[in-house]
């Protein structure tokens, strides 16, 4: 019989109800009594020297309560970079200081120099426009390649561009330079992995509040990751002890990576609050979302793949120029690097991987981890040279990639790029993907398009990625400066519901319906007597929030830990109630009982005794129900797939419709199907978004282009097809208890690639076998440009 | 400052605003009905999509004093009388069509405009409908899929748990 809940069924997510009646609450929904509000003055030049900021006028007008300048913060630590990069040849990563304002330089269009707290946000917003600001404009340096022949720093105290020089694995360097020389058959492709605005649709915001009596400090913001937050803001910017901030990220509407970092805009309430001993609020208007959000991928890349004629692969070698932005944002420095060269082998046994990373400065936004973070990246560079490889040895694209696969009992496999897969069956996923698309019928598809004038592609797509960041003994050992377990406490109350404190952070996820179906399969107990605590420092244990598509693989661990843990103390106390010995009892469906008798208890009689202990076996067990655990996986997760798509393309306007997209992953188990699926819709979304709309462009001065809707293709419902989506094929990681993966950011991975290879394709269909590869967006301007080229 | 007096949700409000003041700063600041949300500043992504008189606008594009005398409704008021969720805020949580809820408001002021005119939408009718909603989550497919089933369409053999 099919079970109706617990770990494998799709209940309706119970946190919908209010956010389907407007009663969600954002941080821009929080007004508290007494508050002013930020509005930030924003450098409209990419590059230039501050010679004087003059506040004088502005300091007069109504309602203002202060202003600051750079010069305020002079004296408090920058924003961190999360994680140390060293170069090739053992330097360490340039490490220029993050300001919480500009001083002495702005360094991209955007750069706060400012801020002004007034009454309401419209007289801040004049008196912004009343600070003169004497700033000399620089050239702005916004091409990596030009940035890295030097003319110009944009930090000028590093005297270079060039953040670091990382090779991976540098000791396979010699080996696969020299196979390449002498394989033979060398593809090589020359792409861009365009630059992309997360955007969420919630654009960020911060409130502070600060106590005059106690000294505490409370931070609302959009944040992915509270206890991160905390810990940037405590130990590196202000100094405030981690006891006196309390961070509360409630409701957050999308996150996608660019809320897991710390903004200068945060440390700027906290202080402005502490001054005025009011509470500051600042809510970013889309404009500044665009301006200021870490911005994703912004890859330049040269990749070499050599296979033998048969299309067995030998080695692939890949260039990348990495834009990091003009400054360090939290985690910008493993995003190109560990998160990217360690996926460089993708699915396959090749012996031979090498990858080069250079990091650059520009003079425009923050550059870091965006749905995917480095995966999306190694994806689409060798997805891309595989595609181009089985066109020019002529062979099909499927059983090149089926050729070189890992077989299902190579696992665990070492791969080439120094990750250890645990388990994977990538031939069963094209399997599936096989027997969902009907391939068969594709020639009659094409032709029928062809009567209408249009080209038809068939595009098709594997995938690994690592997720579940990660065992804190590796990436220490890669540079990372924080851990990456994550943490659970699960209470049992008096009364026999439950409450579970999550270091996770759910803004979209569904934790709320997710966390209490693992709870209640283990514990036997009804799903809505679970209730899910997250997103507050004062109530949740240090965990590390939601990213890398972790939360339940590593959270969901911690949950599981927890809850055994309950279950271990709770058959205690059953054992003292039923007078019998522990090993006799037996818990199941939430009761215990003495094996072999009808003696039992049940799992609320067991919580209320253990709150109320007045015959309880003191000497043994101190009463209450509640444990914490931390969990630290022993390995990445390693979620796999295999994707396809058809694609139309009118050769008279250049314009690409996706016709059919199917998403064919391996998750490991799955908990929620429902959620699962959207996950993937979404990641797909956003992936077809890269693939054919979205490009954040910067013209020569460093003026952002693409800073507004109407000039940043967001994909809209008109842009996209229904998705076939399947993951049925399952092979459990095998290092966490629940055997899962993470299925966030698989769509956003898996799609872009699926996306050019059908465009490559329905263009060779038309005769246009010129065109071996088109960069992202795959606009109908480019599209027609390579046609008529 | 002026004042106006509107219906919303039924109820009569009046306040005092600036003549600058946009319909949806009214709503969110003054009347504290935080449902209604603001996702840009060029009026692109209709997270603030409302009813004035009964015709979906995005309450960013109005200012306060156009409403005068007008008669509003907002997401708070999408309910049932008997509080439980109306037909396609039902059919978005059962078809999954929303997860950080963030535009949410406004799709489902976007697709009450749309089922009010067309009663029975194609797919094509839908997305085209839903062009001046921007979803960043759900890739739309559930969007979609809730619309057509609050229409009443069968949408089991679109693909999806």
């Amino acid at each position: 019989m099919p079970k109706d809940s617990g770990i494998g069924t799709s209940p309706k997510r119970r946190e919908d109800i209010r956010f389907l009646t407007g009663n969600g609450k954002y941080t821009d929904d929080i007004n508290l009594t007494g508050q002013s509000h930020a509005v930030f003055a924003r450098s409209d030049v990419a590059h230039g020297k501050i010679n004087h900021i003059d506040i004088s006028a502005a300091e007069t007008m109504p309602g203002v309560l202060a202003i600051f300048t750079g010069e305020d913060f002079a004296d408090v630590g920058g924003n961190p970079a999360g994680w140390l990069i060293n170069s090739r040849d053992g330097e360490p990563m340039k490490e220029p200081k993050r300001p919480v304002l500009a001083h002495g330089k702005v360094r991209h269009v955007g750069d706060a120099y400012a801020a002004v707290i007034a009454e309401t946000v419209l007289q801040a917003q004049d008196a912004v426009e009343a600070i003169k600001a004497d700033i000399t404009e620089l050239p702005a340096i916004v091409d990596m390649e030009a940035a890295l022949a030097g003319g110009g720093f944009v930090h000028d105290e590093i005297e270079t561009n060039q953040c670091f020089d990382w090779g991976w694995i540098e000791d396979n360097r010699e080996a696969t330079d020299a196979a390449i020389k002498a394989a033979p058959h060398v593809t090589t492709l020359s792409l861009v992995n365009n630059r992309l605005v997360p955007n969420a649709m919630e654009s960020r915001a911060s409130t502070a509040d600060y106590d005059r009596g106690t000294g505490d400090y409370t931070l609302y913001t959009t944040s992915q990751n509270p206890h991160l937050t905390r810990l940037l803001v405590c130990a590196f910017v202000l100094g405030i002890p981690e006891n006196k901030l309390r961070v509360v990220s409630p409701d957050v509407g999308g996150g996608f990576g660019s809320k897991i970092y710390h903004y200068g805009e945060e440390a700027l309430v906290l202080t402005a609050a502490k001054k005025l001993c009011r509470p500051v609020k600042w809510t970013a208007s889309r404009s500044e979302s665009f301006l200021t959000d870490a911005h994703g991928r912004d890859h330049v890349t040269k990749i070499e793949l050599a296979c033998e004629k048969d299309g067995t692969f030998i080695a692939f070698r890949t260039d990348t120029m990495a834009n990091v932005g003009a400054y360090l944002s939290n985690f910008s420095t493993v995003t190109p690097t560990f998160l990217h060269g360690t996926l460089m082998a993708g699915n396959y046994t090749v012996p031979n991987v090498y990858v080069n990373v250079k990091a650059v400065f520009t003079n425009t936004a923050p550059v870091d981890a965006y749905r995917g973070a480095g995966r999306p990246e190694a994806t689409y560079s060798l997805e891309r040279v595989i595609d181009k490889c089985a066109r020019e040895l002529a062979l099909d694209p499927i059983e090149l990639r089926r050729k070189n696969f890992i077989k299902p009992d190579q696992f665990p496999y070492a791969s080439a790029a120094g990750l250890e897969y645990d388990a994977g069956n990538y031939d069963a996923l094209f399997d599936k993907l096989e027997e969902i698309v009907d391939f068969g019928g594709f020639k009659a598809r094409r032709a029928e398009s062809e009567k209408g004038g249009k080209l038809r592609g068939l595009g098709i797509n594997s995938y690994i990625e690592a997720c579940g960041i990660a065992p804190s003994n590796l990436v220490g050992i890669l540079g990372a400066r924080v851990g990456l377990y994550d943490a659970a406490t699960v209470r049992i109350n008096a009364t026999g519901n439950i409450s579970v404190m999550v270091g996770a952070h759910s803004h979209g996820q569904g934790h709320a319906t997710v966390f209490p179906q693992v709870v209640s399969e283990m514990l036997g107990v009804e799903e809505n007597s679970i209730e899910i605590v997250h997103g507050d420092t004062s109530k949740i244990p240090f965990g590390m929030g939601s990213y890398g598509s972790r939360s339940l693989a590593v959270c969901g661990s911690a949950v599981v830990r927890a809850t055994e843990k309950i279950i271990n103390k709770a058959t205690k106390i059953a054992a003292h109630m039923l007078e019998a010995s522990e090993s006799d009892i037996d818990f199941k469906d939430g009761k215990f009982s003495v094996s072999g008798t009808d003696k039992s208890v049940a799992f609320g009689e067991v919580a209320f005794k253990a709150y109320v202990p007045h015959d309880y076996p003191h000497d043994e067990l101190e009463p209450g129900l509640e444990e914490t655990a931390f969990y630290d996986p022993a390995n990445f997760t390693y979620p796999s797939g295999a994707y396809a798509c058809e694609v139309e393309v009118d050769p008279e306007t250049g314009k690409v419709t996706v016709e059919s997209f199917t998403a064919v992953d391996d998750f490991g188990n799955v908990i929620n199907p429902m959620i699962v699926t959207g996950q993937v819709h979404g990641g797909i979304g956003q992936g077809i978004g890269q693939a054919l709309l979205e490009n954040c462009t910067y013209d020569e001065n460093g003026q952002l282009l693409s800073a507004s809707y109407m000039d940043y293709a967001m994909p809209r419902a008109s842009d996209l097809p229904f998705y076939t989506v399947d993951h049925s094929c399952v092979t459990p990681c095998t290092h966490n208890p629940l055997g899962v993966k993470g299925c966030g950011e698989a769509g956003a991975i898996g799609s872009p690639p699926t996306i050019v290879n059908a465009v490559v394709d329905a263009l060779h269909s038309g005769g246009h076998t010129h065109v071996t590869h088109i960069d992202m967006p795959v606009s109908p301007a480019r599209v027609w440009s390579a046609i008529n080229s | 400052m002026l004042n106006i007096t509107t219906k919303i949700n039924g109820k009569s409000v009046s306040g005092t605003v600036e003549g600058r003041t946009l319909l949806v700063e009214f709503l969110r600041n003054d009347l504290h009905l935080t449902g209604t949300h603001v996702g840009c500043d060029t009026s692109q992504c209709g997270a603030c999509t409302i009813h004035v008189n009964g015709i979906a606008v995005k309450s960013c594009s109005m200012f306060a004093v156009e409403a005068d005398g007008a008669s509003i409704d907002t997401i708070e008021g999408q309910e049932n009388t008997d509080g439980s969720l109306n037909k396609i805020q039902q059919a978005f949580q059962d078809h999954h069509g929303l997860q950080c809820g963030f535009c949410t408001p406004g799709m489902v002021m976007a697709a009450a405009d749309l089922l009010q005119n067309t009663p029975t939408p194609t797919e094509a009718e839908i997305r085209n409908h839903l062009d001046g909603n921007i979803c960043r989550c759900t890739g739309y497919h559930n969007i979609v899929k809730a619309i057509m089933a609050a229409s009443g369409q069968d949408v089991s053999a679109i693909a999806a748990e």
